[in-house]
């Protein structure tokens, strides 16, 4: 068939015919509802074409819109470009839904979907996200000859409050105002959006008959720049309602409407920033995969970046990696091990962040990811934390390193630690890459270890600094160590991140092992591995608390992932690391985490960082792992992860100089650690 | 007559084919966006579908080709796509082969997909023949008047 010339056209601006509806307040002039602007937003372009003939014949004023995006950026572009919105429900690049909160949020139009699927929870999705009206395909013309009403309806709420509305700017705000009516919807005032799509489609009613209602304030884009102005002055922290109306000073505005505005605004920043966001509000909100690439990239560490990216990351991709891994423990606090769980990249969930201010808070919401999975050192869970985080960076380390051992050693870590930790280790055998998704899971360990050792190196302070920067460096394998004095497991110049947790999770190991690490509360810091390294006292590495059980016995067999680890297990000596390291070692079980640990104790020289970092599955999988390495007495005996630093640094860097650091070039950034050199 | 003939051959056609069930209400309301700027509104709707379509149709088949291990999601996606074109367009005897490509998918019943889609291609085919021919007779006849529905 010949194709006559089909009009493709993707978008067509606005014609200002239509503006003239706008103009004037009621702007609805005789010919309404002829004019009136619809965006039509469908990636099937035989329906986009259908819709616009069947729209034009409806003597409306069409725009086409083939991607949601294009269509957001139209609306954003020019918001009073239109009065109505109609949009498809899946589309490849946003769903549609999505789209309509962005709409509700942004412009507050009526927004109409479509979609061949009349299932009723599809259509039940669309009202519960706002949608003013749901379609069915085939969309015929009679249906949409009769959407001008929900323009009307918007607008009628609108008319009415603009006095009272803070939508009111003289002059501007007439025509505002008129927009505004458009706009406004009785979910507009600073509703959270799900409460707005509720309200909306409570508000239709609502508008038809409440007079007496309060009338809806209508959030025109002035009154929303004065909203943010006040915002912005205040300061995001401090913005509450009162002072905001205070500075906004407009007449008819209660607090309450910007009460609920105010929520809103917060949602959307919240859903917009991501994790940023979350920093401080959400760590432990974090625990949902609001970024699922987060979590899932940072836990595999190779988000180091993201790691670094003010701990956040970790946190966020602790809550992630815990979510997934642990199934959501958010923000669980890894309560025996507190290096160890926070340290398990796997239990994201720090619990006790004891590590650094921010950072480690972050993994502790999540759970600590044993990172030290052979560390029995008593980190704190902010160390554990902070293991976590470089943990993942670890667990990247690991990855060069050996992948599995990083991994499993935070395991083993965690092993020894609560069942967060369980998770991990059961994943010991997982490696590095799964650790991130498992977070929990003992591939984590790269990363927990990381903070593990870290929290049993440094004080808890100094590991979050010391992971701070770790992840700053992107991966906790910033070991390089560069705070010295920090015992922050990023010492461990595992250079690889998955190697780093290898070490932490030798240095626990052996501490572990021969300690005993104690499961609870982290394994007692044994890093040995570390304390060869610094013989100061990092061994007050906690790593107890990373839960690093592992059985002593354990760990001697273990130690064999630990191999690769090539964390220099002197670095891993250092007190309390447990040098779970094990990175390859990742084995399978806890136990062998536990094995690898301890063989780290017992051999925690340097070369054994991979009998630490074997217990990779001793690590995680059985808490019951006690790593009883020794943790190097100095070490292991705190609770808080780093009671002092541990060099922990210092023995990462031991480690990863050991090594020769190479570091890998995970992403982890480590300072070219490479875990891999490092003699077992 | 003779005018009257070619269009009495295209109202006759066109009853044909919705009798044959391969054409539904949505034809119709096609036919009646056709206005004097686009007297061949349908025809154009019609060329685009089976153009956009085609690209749909080859995923599907692609996806099909993984014969034991079907995604059926991705194919129950594709799908749904599949239909809500071919019903824009009134395609009915296509829709309906989608909807039970879909049940399919729902039950995993990767032998019922195939089966299907290959019916479904049929119908597909089909009516594009028709179709052509039945626009061909349409332009021979001159512009019609408005649509007039069949009985």
């Amino acid at each position: 068939m010949n194709l006559s010339n089909v009009k493709g056209s993707t978008m067509s601006t606005p014609s200002s015919s239509g503006s003239h509806l706008r103009s004037t307040g009621d702007a609805v002039s005789d010919q309404f509802p002829a004019g009136l602007r619809v965006l039509v937003v469908d990636d099937d372009p035989t329906c986009l074409m259908i819709l616009e003939k069947m729209l034009k014949a409806c003597l409306y004023e069409v725009t086409k819109c083939k991607c949601a995006e294009a269509a957001l950026e139209l609306l954003r572009g020019n918001k009073n470009g239109f009065d109505i919105v109609i949009s498809d429900v899946h589309m490849p690049d946003m769903d549609g839904f999505k789209l309509l909160e962005h709409i509700g949020l942004e412009m507050d139009l009526p927004v109409i979907m479509m979609s061949a699927d009349d299932g009723k929870h599809v259509v039940m999705k669309g009202v519960t996200h706002g949608a003013c009206d749901y379609l069915i395909k085939p969309v015929r013309i009679e249906a949409l000859k009769n959407i001008w009403q929900h323009v009307v309806r918007k607008r009628k709420t609108g008319w009415r409050d603009p006095e009272q509305s803070g939508s009111i700017d003289e002059g501007d705000r007439q025509q505002k105002v008129s927009d505004d009516a458009d706009y406004s919807s009785s979910a507009n005032e600073g509703k959270s959006s799900k409460k707005r799509r509720d309200e909306e489609e409570d508000a239709d009613e609502r508008d038809d008959s409440s007079t007496l209602k309060k009338p809806r304030v209508v959030w025109s884009v002035e009154l929303h720049q004065q909203f943010m102005a006040a915002v912005n002055q205040l300061g995001i922290d401090k913005a509450v309602p009162k002072k905001i109306l205070e500075l906004m000073n407009v007449p008819g505005l209660t607090r309450e409407n910007v009460a609920s505005h105010l929520q809103k605004y917060r949602l959307y920043l919240r859903r917009l920033s991501g994790v940023s966001q979350q920093q401080n509000n959400l760590n432990n909100s974090f625990m949902n995969p609001q970024d699922p690439t987060f979590g899932s990239t940072s836990i595999n560490g190779i988000d180091l970046q993201a790691l670094s990216v003010a701990g956040q990351l970790p946190a966020q991709s602790l809550a992630k990696l815990q979510a997934a891994g642990l199934g959501r423990s958010t923000a669980k606090p890894v309560m025996s091990m507190p290096l160890v769980e926070q340290r398990n990249l796997f239990s994201f969930e720090s619990p006790k962040l004891r590590f650094g201010e921010g950072q480690m808070q972050h993994l502790n919401t999540n759970k600590p990811i044993n990172l030290l999975h052979g560390i029995p050192t008593n980190m704190e869970p902010k160390q554990l934390a902070n293991l976590h985080q470089s943990a993942q960076s670890l667990g990247n380390l690991n990855m060069r390193i050996n992948a599995s051992v990083a991994q499993r050693s935070p395991l083993l870590m965690q092993m020894g630690q609560s069942q967060p930790r369980g998770q991990m280790i059961g994943e010991n055998g997982s490696h590095v890459n799964q650790l991130p998704t498992s977070l929990l899971q003992p591939t984590v360990p790269n990363r927990i270890s990381n903070g593990v050792i870290r929290n049993g190196i440094a004080s808890s302070s100094n590991i979050n600094a010391a992971y701070n920067q770790v992840p700053q460096s992107s991966s906790f394998l910033n070991f390089p160590m560069n705070q010295t004095n920090e015992m922050s497991v990023r010492s461990f110049p595992l250079g690889s991140h998955p190697g780093i947790s290898n070490i932490t999770t030798k240095g626990m190991l052996q501490e572990e092992v021969t300690s005993g690490i104690k499961g609870s509360s982290g394994f007692v810091p044994n890093y040995d591995i570390f304390n060869e390294l610094q013989p100061q006292k990092s061994q007050d590495w906690d790593l107890t608390t990373a839960g690093l059980t592992y059985d002593a016995t354990q760990h001697s067999n273990h130690v064999q992932g630990n191999t690769d680890v090539s964390v220099s297990p002197s670095v891993l000596v250092h007190p309390g690391f447990t040098s779970i390291q094990q990175t390859g070692q990742n084995r399978d079980t806890t136990s062998s985490m536990g094995k690898d640990m301890f063989s780290i104790g017992e051999g925690m020289d340097q070369g054994n960082l991979q009998n630490i970092s074997q217990p990779q599955n001793p690590l995680l999988v059985d808490n019951s792992v006690r790593v009883k390495a020794e943790r190097v007495p100095d070490a292991s005996s705190q609770t808080n992860f780093f009671p002092e630093q541990y060099g922990q640094e210092d023995l990462m860097s031991a480690l990863l100089k050991q090594e020769g650091i190479g570091l890998a070039e995970n992403e982890f950034d480590f300072d070219g650690y490479s875990l891999d050199n490092i003699p077992v | 007559m003779e005018r009257s003939q070619p269009r009495r051959q295209v109202a006759a056609m066109k009853q044909s084919l919705f009798d044959q069930g391969l054409l539904d209400e949505q034809f119709i309301q096609l036919e009646e966006l056709s206005d004097d700027a686009n007297p061949n509104f349908v025809e154009e709707i019609v060329t685009l579908y089976y153009r956009d379509s085609s690209r749909l149709i080859s995923s599907i088949e692609q996806a099909l080709k993984e014969r034991h291990t079907l995604d059926f999601n991705k194919l129950d996606t594709l799908m749904h796509q599949f239909k809500g074109s071919s019903s824009s367009i009134g395609a009915k005897k296509v829709k309906a082969e989608c909807t039970l490509f879909r049940e399919y998918c729902r039950t995993g019943n990767a032998e019922g997909c195939m089966k299907t889609f290959q019916q479904l291609k049929k119908e597909y085919a089909s009516l594009r023949k028709k179709l052509e021919a039945y626009f061909q007779l349409a332009r021979q006849a001159g512009p019609m008047e408005t649509a007039c529905r069949p009985k």
